[in-house]
């Protein structure tokens, strides 16, 4: 620059920049909802963790067709699968819910929290701002929506494998009555359901675990402890006073869903306790979260 | 100023659409980690359109300060303002407005940057979905990772990764970014990338709190600065100020070395080195006009070769507020 252009030099004063206040845009929780999804569906472990819940009921319907197990045998259901293709919806669900269902509850939901304190992006989300409430919302959603996945990925897998391999007929109940087949789904379907939420309160326990540690290993190893220990008291005769409060102890009552008469009422308090777990255990969570120092 | 310094543009700094004050205001911020003190009753004053130099040695508690700015960390005690509103109260309607990078980057390791961008952009609330694509390569562009959008954070280098956290930092249009050592780890291109980067955000208005060890950066892009040491903010102000503490030195280049110092000595300067063998002296200039001494010192018949008036360079300011001792206080 030249000094004549120098001395001829004006000042101009620019406005002041405005910046528009951010508003909250219609949606913005669903967006964060799908993207929380995405980011548990690109992961190939979580990928792998529902295929080896595919291949539980793959395997038994496999097995079977190539040996018919003698009545009595085996895990709950097995029997009659010959007979009914959807009893390997049941047997299947029987199988994976001791071990593997909670497996990959507590890696997932053990993940949630202490995954992202982990490696750090919990302080960028924070920041974004995501408040930790709506963190602790999306989160839940996101586990539970995962176990809603992994319990129709053993339930759906052994439909289509049963219906193949065995047919899919008229439903013979426990208690010997026969319903139609439409029938027998829909009462596969309120299995399901059951199932879902009583494994959504191992879910919560997985949150709130996740809370505590920036260790998603310890946070996942410590949830699965959770069902593995409930299992364990649940299996002590000397202490079958408590049994009936027990996290995993009614896991198994969706059978009663296959008798003529259902007890719907033990049903609703079996679900009422498993939600109750939820609730205790997702309070604690953001009663932990909201206050945590988030120094990673 | 930045782009001030050519003379021809400022920015109205009186009429503004925000609560008039200081983009950033703690008041005696305090916060342990057991028995240690990190962050020591910290009164921190950011003006509006700033470009702040966050200085202090390691684990002096620059960290710490941010994160209780950003509502990561709850404060001991002391108040926050964040543009204008308390913090952590009004932390929703104020962290949108803000953008920050805290202790370097962090990502999903097995998402692209694209998509972690994209993963950040659906978390906030205030982000107009139809405009994500547009932003996301903005500040992608912006901070020259075009190039690497579609590669796994996993395969990114350390200063691809740095890049990315400031691109994080720029997917909304902001008003105060806080950059917590912005270019540790890029190359000298990055670095400068960064510094012009820093200063045209400054021209558009956003206010910078940027925390670094590069004096020689700061000091290029810097309006103003603070000074930590152990938890402690020692000084603080624009950096002519703050640099106008340490005295000023005027150098003369000379073969006649005695009139030259005599002279000075005769106006009044103190602190006169003579050194004969460079032949050159040197003394504090104190209240005095340069121009005044030199007239001085040619009127004694010396003769002149050089004449320069040295002030004291951040890094020897910075050295001597925190110390010279190279090991961590805690
Ligand atoms: N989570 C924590 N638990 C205990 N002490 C901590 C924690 N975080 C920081 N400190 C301590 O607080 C002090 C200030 O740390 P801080 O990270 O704020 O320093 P800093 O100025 O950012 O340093 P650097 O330049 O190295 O980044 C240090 O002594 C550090 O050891
Ligand atoms: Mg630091």
């Amino acid at each position: 620059m030249s000094s004549a252009e120098m001395s001829t030099a004006e000042v101009t004063v620019l406005p002041r920049p405005s910046f528009a206040p951010p508003r909250t845009q219609r949606g913005a929780f669903w967006r964060l909802y799908r993207s929380e999804m995405r980011l548990l569906l690109r992961r190939r472990r979580n990928i792998a963790l529902l295929a080896v819940l595919a291949i539980v009921p793959l395997l038994i319907g496999v097995a079977v067709k190539i040996s018919t197990p003698r009545n009595g045998e085996g895990p709950a259901f097995l029997g009659q699968i010959t007979g009914n293709g959807l009893f390997l919806v049941f047997t299947a669900l029987t199988v994976a819910l001791p071990l593997f269902l909670p497996l990959v509850i507590g890696v997932v939901a053990g993940d949630s929290i202490a995954g992202e304190a982990g490696n750090g992006t919990l302080r960028y989300l924070l920041t974004v701002p995501v408040t930790r409430t709506r963190l602790l919302a999306v989160k839940t959603l996101g586990v539970a929506s995962f176990t809603a996945l992994a319990v129709l990925t053993v339930a759906l897998v052994g439909l289509v494998v049963g219906g193949v391999l065995f047919g899919l007929h008229a439903f013979t109940l426990l208690s010997g009555d026969t319903v139609s087949a439409a029938s027998g789904l829909v009462r596969a379907v309120f299995v399901a359901a059951y199932v879902v939420i009583a494994l959504f309160a191992l879910a919560a326990g997985g949150l709130f675990i996740s809370t505590l540690t920036e260790n998603a290993i310890a946070a996942m190893a410590t949830t699965i402890g959770l069902a593995v220990f409930s299992a364990l008291l649940d299996a002590v005769p000397q202490l079958d006073r408590i049994h009936g409060a027990l996290l995993t102890d009614h896991w198994l009552g969706f059978g009663e869903l296959l008798r003529s008469n259902v007890d719907a009422a033990a049903l609703i308090r079996w679900s009422l306790l498993h939600l109750g777990y939820a609730a205790v255990f997702l309070s604690l969570a953001w009663a932990r979260l909201s206050t945590k120092d988030i120094t990673s | 100023m930045t782009a001030g310094t050519a003379g021809a543009l400022t920015r109205d700094s009186g009429r503004s659409g925000h609560p008039a004050g200081p983009a950033v205001r703690t008041a005696g911020l305090t916060r342990r980690f057991g028995d240690q003190i990190a962050v020591d009753d910290v009164d921190l004053v950011v003006p509006r359109g700033a470009v702040y130099g966050f200085l202090g040695p390691n684990g002096s508690g620059k960290t710490t300060t941010i994160r209780m700015l950003l509502g990561l960390l709850a404060a001991d005690s002391g108040e926050i303002d964040l543009l204008g509103e308390p913090m952590p109260a009004s932390l929703g309607s104020v962290l949108p407005r803000v953008g920050a990078l805290i202790e370097g980057p962090a990502f999903h390791l097995y998402l692209s940057g694209w998509d972690n961008l994209r993963r950040l952009d659906a978390s906030d609330r205030t982000a107009d979905p139809a405009t994500s694509r547009e932003r996301i390569g903005t500040a992608l562009a912006r901070v020259g990772l075009t190039a690497a959008a579609s590669k796994r954070y996993r395969q990114y280098s350390l200063g691809m990764k740095q890049r990315l956290g400031l691109a994080a930092a720029l997917l909304q249009p902001r008003e105060l970014l806080v950059l917590d050592e912005p270019t540790n780890g890029l190359d000298p291109q990055g670095t400068r990338e960064v510094r012009n980067l820093v200063r045209e955000l400054a021209f558009d208005g956003t206010t910078v709190l940027v925390s670094s060890h590069l004096l020689a950066e700061i000091e290029q892009v810097a309006t103003h600065v603070g000074i930590m040491a152990a938890g402690r903010l020692l000084r603080q102000g624009p950096l002519t100020e703050v640099l106008a503490d340490g005295a000023a030195v005027v150098r003369i280049s000379t073969p006649d070395v005695t009139l030259a110092s005599g002279a000075l000595a005769r106006s009044g300067l103190t602190g006169v080195v003579a050194d004969r063998e460079a032949a050159v002296v040197t003394a504090r200039l104190g209240e005095h006009l340069p121009e005044d001494v030199l007239r001085e010192v040619v009127t004694d018949g010396a003769r002149v070769r050089g004449f320069a008036v040295e002030r004291p360079h951040l890094e020897e300011l910075f050295v001597a507020l925190t110390g010279e001792g190279f090991d961590v206080l805690r």
